[in-house]
């Protein structure tokens, strides 16, 4: 069977245009894309889409699942139609979970699990060392095999450079992509916040910036070392994009990604000890977020993830310093990127391009893109509807959303996985 | 008249609402030096005093306004009982919220745990210190203990001298007494000094003599040994040396320069002995007096909105 969506606004990002045209659906993928709408294709059913926006589905990497473990924060299920709410059509999983996943047994239990329970394609991660604890890698062989994208012990640090340059060593001669979250774990130790004018009034521990480019400049020469593939996620400071440039002008295999949270809001925001706002690494200054939204436009920046991490309520509710960190972002994640765009930051290709492209590139996907060939993973958004937020309309079992109340724009209003629509009103 | 209805700290005060506690205030300092110390502001009230660090003075001078104004007072030191057992902050609360008390005088040792609480109980919050975010009765007591002192509580030249970082009532005195249009200069070591604190409208200095030099008022911070996670000065004999003060610093100031310590004090480390006691120059007894008075002053206006809200006058 076919379907052709018409009188679509496509976004591709590839080719970094946006026209308005028509693209056929047959066999889970997409068969043919046309511009403007002249000649009309044979099809089986026909959707007009009434001149809304279409893209390739948004490919999140980084998203925490509370399964196994953590299942009263979140559920495969409730993650996926969450994520098919957001027009995510691939969850790539962390392994910060209880237990870490870190062998292949696990990995394989909990990827087909997911992918029973949940409405759009997650693929999973495993952690790089045992149990996350910076002392023995993983068998990262037999956990490619299992299906693992890359692997990350995620917000913990590998304290033990000696255990690090092995691990990517070993990394290298499988060609396993390699994700941290590099923050120098001495200055960060039971920090809440960052240091300036903002945490000494409150009165919060906090820690400076400088702490991630010590974090990502140790990784990036253990990368020059090992020539291992790296990606550095997480990052969120205007202090360490300079190494990152360098990186990469050096031809390192480095790419970078940046969460959401840090793109659009700043420490300030925290204001009345919002503990919502408390995310990891903590949000920064303006001039850090305008800084990465730059890093962004420029392609210095390759990724923008959710970095969702649900947490209940109960773990919120606790004084600043005590309270849980992470945020809940697979349903806001486009909404909050389209500020960058009506600002006119970023335009919708490069946003796309972070958000789908970039990432299935990276893990060697075939999604992302708009041609011929490729997966039918898409989403129909419309870029200004306004609404205002309400956590407790979101499909994540935990709903702690910074922007909570909070004034939006952009809606998803069809998302597609395999060419099956998942999320939208019915045929 | 004091448009708030709680006291969580000195940001958010204006001008007149410092004032409006500070003139109460004063009518009660001259009160408690006679025989006829009590009121009934608060009679009716029930003020629970919930304590989840220790604290001698702080709570006594609570206990004793409530006491003299009325209330029916109770203490909870929280840090011996449930919170042992597990309970959270706000479980705690909630479960003497349904008490119906009517002021909840609240110490923690976590940085905002009094904002949390003033958005889920339905009584008046007064922060008696949380973590190192703001102590404000101190500021205030420490204001009107100034105020008598020196005849007037703006354009005077403060320093306040010591551990600032981990120091709550710095920061409760830096806002308070900028508001009030003073000049107020921060001495101590660049360790234990607030990132940024510069543009918090201070001057920073690193050196006693140079930052004591022409000042009204000393204000001495306790070098809190407790919260420190180690290695933040190399002893504390050197600390002594360069930071304690003495009359040989003390020389630096105004000759009428008078001396403050919020307390409790450790003589000969941050304070020399003889100094802290002497009657000329130190107002460290005027202090702990003016905290009785300020903290009636306080409880007392934020009562008189309660009532207010309640209809009943």
């Amino acid at each position: 069977m076919t379907v052709l969506l018409t009188n679509a606004r496509l976004i591709d990002p590839e080719a970094g245009r946006t026209y308005d045209g028509a693209l056929r659906i047959a066999d889970g993928r997409i068969d043919a894309v046309l511009e403007g709408g002249t000649e009309p294709l044979p099809t089986d059913q026909v959707t007009d889409l009434g001149g809304k926006c279409l893209a390739p589905g948004i490919v999140d990497i980084g998203v925490k699942i509370g399964e196994p473990g953590e299942r009263h924060k979140e559920s495969f299920r409730t993650a996926g139609r969450a994520a098919a709410a957001g027009g995510v059509t691939t969850i790539v999983m962390r392994p910060d979970t209880t237990p870490a996943i870190d062998n292949p047994e696990t990995l394989e239990f909990v990827s087909r699990r997911a992918n029973e329970a949940a409405p759009v394609r997650v693929l999973p991660m495993a952690a790089l060392t045992k149990g996350r604890e910076g002392r023995e890698m993983v068998e990262i062989g037999f956990l490619i095999d299992a299906g693992a994208v890359g692997f990350t012990d995620c917000d913990r640090v590998v304290t033990d450079t000696k255990v690090l340059s092995r691990c990517l060593t070993y990394a290298r001669s499988l060609g396993a992509l390699v994700i941290a979250h590099p923050q120098d774990p001495g200055l960060t130790a039971g920090s809440a916040v960052t240091s300036g004018k903002f945490a000494s009034l409150r009165g919060l521990p906090a820690v400076s910036t400088m702490a991630e480019r010590m974090g990502l400049e140790r990784d990036l020469a253990l990368v020059e070392l090992t020539g291992a593939r790296y990606h550095a996620d997480n990052l969120s400071t205007a202090a360490a994009l300079p190494a990152l440039a360098r990186a990469k002008a050096a031809g390192l295999d480095v790419t970078a990604g940046a969460n959401i949270h840090h793109l659009t809001l700043n420490e300030l925001d925290v204001g009345d000890y919002r503990t919502f706002f408390k995310i990891k690494p903590p949000l920064r200054s303006e001039d850090d977020r305008l800084a990465l939204v730059e890093a962004v436009g420029s392609g210095l920046i390759d990724i923008i993830s959710s970095m969702h991490t649900p947490q209940d309520e109960e773990s919120k509710r606790l004084p600043f310093e005590e309270a849980a960190s992470g945020a809940v972002g697979l349903e806001t994640l486009l909404p909050a990127a389209l500020r960058l765009w009506h600002a006119e930051m970023l335009d919708l290709p490069a946003l796309f391009r972070a958000l789908s492209f970039n990432p299935s590139r990276r893990l060697g996907l075939p999604t992302g893109r708009l041609s011929a060939g490729a997966p039918a993973d898409l989403l129909v958004f419309d870029p200004d509807v306004p609404f205002v937020l309400d956590r407790f309309k979101l499909h994540s079992k935990s709903k702690n959303t910074p922007f909570d109340e909070q004034r939006m724009q952009g809606r998803v209003l069809r998302t597609f996985v395999a060419g099956v629509q998942v999320f939208g009103p019915a045929a | 008249m004091f448009p708030h209805r709680h006291l969580l700290g000195i940001e958010g005060l204006k001008r007149p609402d410092i004032e409006a506690i500070l003139d109460l205030a004063e009518i009660y300092a001259t009160r408690n030096r006679t025989p006829e110390k009590h009121g009934t502001a608060l009679a009716g009230l029930t003020q629970i005093n919930m304590f989840f660090e220790a604290s001698t003075r702080t709570q006594a001078s609570f206990e004793i306004a409530g006491k003299r104004l009325g209330a029916d007072v109770m203490n909870m030191s929280v840090a011996h009982s449930s919170v042992k057992k597990g309970e959270t902050l706000i479980d705690t609360a909630m479960t003497l919220n349904a008490m119906h008390p009517d002021l909840l005088v609240v110490r923690h040792p976590s940085s905002g745990a009094c904002n949390l609480l003033a958005q889920k109980v339905n009584c008046a919050v007064l922060n008696a210190g949380d973590g190192r975010h703001e102590h404000p009765t101190q500021a205030l007591l420490d204001a009107l203990t100034i105020r008598r002192a020196k005849g007037r509580l703006h354009r005077l030249n403060v320093a306040i001298c010591g551990d600032i970082a981990h120091s709550r009532v710095a920061r409760s005195n830096i806002l308070l007494l900028g508001t009030m249009e003073n000049r107020i200069r921060l001495i101590g070591p660049p360790t234990l000094m607030p990132a940024q604190v510069d543009q918090l409208g201070v001057e920073v200095y690193g050196d006693m003599r140079e930052g004591l030099d022409g000042v009204d008022v000393v204000m001495m911070l306790r070098l809190q040994r407790e919260r420190m996670d180690g290695g933040f000065i190399p002893s504390e004999r050197e600390y002594y040396h360069r930071y304690g003060l003495d009359s040989e610093k003390l020389a630096y100031a105004k000759p009428d320069a008078i001396v403050m310590h919020p307390g409790p004090m450790n003589r000969g480390v941050e304070i020399d002995g003889t100094l802290a006691d002497d009657i000329n120059r130190s107002v460290i007894q005027e202090q702990v007096e003016m905290g009785v008075a300020v903290r009636m002053a306080a409880m007392e206006l934020l009562a008189r909105n309660l009532r207010q809200e309640t209809g009943q006058r």
